[in-house]
């Protein structure tokens, strides 16, 4: 069973791989993937993060028992944050543990690409001086990963 | 008969364009599928003809899980409508 946490405050990384790891000696591997809030231009001040509660629990823990199914993982965290944050903060934390490292891989990759796609989040961006900028555009990039997890 | 006690929520851009976050409504009975309820929805104003403009862009979720646009809404209590979603 996959951990998901839906939350506003930030996390650890180390932390939260280390949780994974604890008492277990089957591990050989663990993939820890942190998504950071990016400024590319020196406009943005900020992302205001909405989300669906709820279902962005639900969602995002079905992604996660699918990964589970196509990979023999040994453990899987997923934390998504939602509100304000800013350039340089956390925004997701996948961390994938399994025997080897390409199972561990090739399941934080899956996680990532079906998140951006499936988990109900939607970003706005802030501006420096405070006022409130476009919704971030779905990129159709995104949706085209998809297709190398289709067989 | 109409659908009744039927709750939509509203979400990022959707929410913002119809100016409120989710409401109850009682569509007719000929309003069958997703596909359908948008384009009912897009006939009750400004506002909702402005968030369904591109009907094909909108995603929509029954009960919080995601569905297609010719998905029967019989049975659902809560449809959710949003633009392609952005997170990670």
């Amino acid at each position: 069973m996959a951990t998901v946490r839906i939350q506003h405050e930030d996390f650890d990384a180390a932390a939260e791989s280390a949780l994974l790891t604890r008492g277990r000696t089957d591990a050989g591997a663990v993939v820890t993937f942190t998504g950071l809030c990016r400024d590319e231009q020196g406009a943005l001040s900020a992302l205001e993060l909405e989300h669906y509660p709820g279902m962005a629990e639900d969602e995002i823990a079905r992604v996660a028992a699918e990964a589970e199914q196509r990979w023999p993982l040994l453990g899987v965290t997923v934390i998504h944050r939602y509100g304000r944050v800013r350039p340089g903060d956390n925004i997701v934390l996948v961390v994938t543990v399994s025997s080897h490292r390409q199972a561990a891989f090739a399941a934080a990759d899956f996680l990532m690409d079906y998140l951006k796609t499936r988990a109900p989040f939607w970003k706005k961006e802030i501006h420096a001086d405070g006022s409130e900028g476009q919704w971030v555009e779905a990129k159709d990039a995104d949706d085209r990963a998809l297709e190398k997890w289709r067989e | 008969m109409s659908n009744a006690n039927l709750k939509l929520s509203y979400f990022a851009w959707v929410r913002e364009r119809i100016g409120r976050a989710s409401e109850d409504v009682a569509p007719p009975q000929g309003v069958r599928t997703v596909g359908e309820l948008i384009a009912w929805l897009g006939e009750r104003g400004e506002e909702y003809a402005y968030a369904f403009e591109r009907p094909t862009v909108i995603r929509a979720a029954i009960d919080r899980v995601h569905v297609k646009h010719d998905t029967p809404i019989a049975g659902a209590r809560e449809i959710a409508f949003f633009p392609p979603m952005t997170g990670g």
